[in-house]
């Protein structure tokens, strides 16, 4: 069966890798090639980059990155943030990204997932969703990378978005974002149960156990983890040995 | 020269990426003139089926393979680009470009989460130096919705467990098709291809 997929992910500013690994040798640590290929030789199975950047300028930056990682890292990379047209994801993919993760385009412009799940193929298209607990088992969506609140129920729009054509979700607890207190286990299954296409479970990881329980109860086909690998409190290859170990199968 | 058939607007940027690390150059393909100077070709696997196929009946091209794999150029289809070889295609009802027998059918088991997306084992059932260097069941990047169900089961030299064993690479001749991508699947993918403009495998 498929491999379950360790996935860090990397914010970029203005072209420049802002959340990432500490290397102690700084002149390296803002670059996205150097991290990107620093994880794929770790074992990462994917790698997303989320842009960060605040301008335009900052943005067009981006394909420029993506461009320069995929030239050497040749495995799957996803890229999300500020991505708004059928045109910003043509440039992307066309310059070596495999993904694109759509957020708030997505939830002001439904049109765009089915758009661009017909011309790029469902597999490409990633919709990131930010999820914030607002009552017994249900969660509302936050757009504007967590600021907003819509008034969206997460589950009816994960439906929706599957339905559209998206090929993913990248679920994010805005609750559980930055505390490593662990996913939340209940959201990510309730997402998952309720569509077909795979979820990948983000916001939370604090230490292995967390994984597992995403994977096994939450029922996520892949995790997402930044602050743990970057401040190298974890390692893909220790993450990977410890899942195996309990049983579930990874890249080796 | 390496010849890659470039349409629909996904990632073909890998795919040169991949030749380029390897050592070797290559050029674009959009339209029938382009491919007479190809010495290989590769169809990468973007998009969708119906589009896919659209184009290249469009543009000439879906001839100009059938001619070329006469002459016996090496051919490698990715993904989509192995499953436009066959008659027909459940993804849009429509025919592809029927070089080989048989069809595409969807993944069905509502167990399954759909796209098949990550790394799976590669199950080799027959051997071939495309192969070299590469351990029975290592992990390739798939992301698919869709596979393919040759009518002549000698041409499926590897196969995948996704709910059931789905055929991921078959040979026929100079022709290659994968499921899988192996411009996205690390140094194993690096070599299949090296393998491939290797060409051992065609002796």
């Amino acid at each position: 069966m498929v491999a379950v997929r360790i996935i860090p992910c990397l914010d970029v500013k203005d072209g420049k890798v802002v959340k990432g690994i500490h290397f102690e040798n700084l002149k390296i640590a803002g670059d996205p090639v150097e991290n990107a290929s620093f994880y794929s030789k770790e074992g990462a199975d994917e790698i997303v980059f989320l842009d960060i950047s605040a301008t335009i300028e900052g943005r067009k930056t981006m394909v420029e990155v993506v461009k320069r990682v995929a030239e050497v890292v040749f495995i799957p990379l996803t890229v999300g943030g500020g991505i708004n047209s059928i045109d910003d994801i043509e440039k992307l993919l066309s310059n070596g990204a495999d993904k694109i993760s759509i957020n708030t385009a997505a939830v002001k412009n439904p049109k765009i997932i089915e758009e661009s799940a017909k011309k790029f193929g469902s597999q490409c298209i990633v919709i990131a969703i930010d999820a914030k607990k607002i009552g017994e088992s249900k969660w509302e969506i936050y757009i504007e990378s967590g600021k907003k609140p819509t008034g969206i129920d997460v589950i009816e729009w994960a439906k929706k978005v599957e339905d559209l054509g998206a090929g993913e979700i990248l679920l994010t607890s805005i609750d559980r974002d930055g505390t490593q207190d662990g996913y939340d286990i209940e959201l990510t299954k309730s997402v998952s149960e309720n569509v077909n296409i795979p979820v990948i479970a983000s916001g939370g990881a604090g230490k292995l156990e967390h994984l597992y329980d995403a994977i096994v109860y939450g029922k996520a086909s892949a995790v997402l983890i930044a602050s743990l690998l970057h401040f190298r409190i974890l390692t893909i290859p220790q993450i990977k040995s410890y899942l195996k170990e309990r049983g579930i199968e990874v890249r080796l | 020269m390496i010849g890659i058939i470039k349409y629909g607007a996904g990632n073909i940027f890998s795919v040169m990426a991949c030749i380029k690390k390897i050592g070797k150059d290559c050029y674009f393909i959009e339209g029938g003139k382009d491919i007479e100077k190809a010495e290989y070709i590769i169809l990468p696997g973007v998009g969708n089926f119906a589009e896919g196929i659209e184009f290249l009946n469009k543009n000439g091209l879906t001839e100009k393979i059938k001619e070329k794999l006469k002459e016996g150029i090496p051919f490698l289809g990715i993904c989509l680009g192995l499953q436009l070889l066959f008659e027909f295609s459940e993804e849009g009802n429509k025919r592809g470009m029927n070089i080989l027998k048989g069809k595409v059918i969807k993944f069905k088991s509502i167990n399954l989460k759909i796209p098949h997306m990550g790394w799976n084992k590669l199950e080799i059932l027959k051997r071939s130096r495309l192969l070299d260097g590469i351990a029975e069941n290592s992990y390739f990047y798939f992301a698919h919705s869709y596979y393919v169900l040759p009518e002549e089961n000698d041409i499926i030299y590897g196969k995948t467990e996704y709910g059931i064993k789905f055929p991921s690479f078959i040979v026929k001749k100079n022709i290659v098709g994968v499921q899988f991508h192996p411009e996205k699947s690390g140094e194993k993918g690096l070599k299949f291809i090296k393998n491939f403009l290797e060409k051992k495998w065609l002796q």
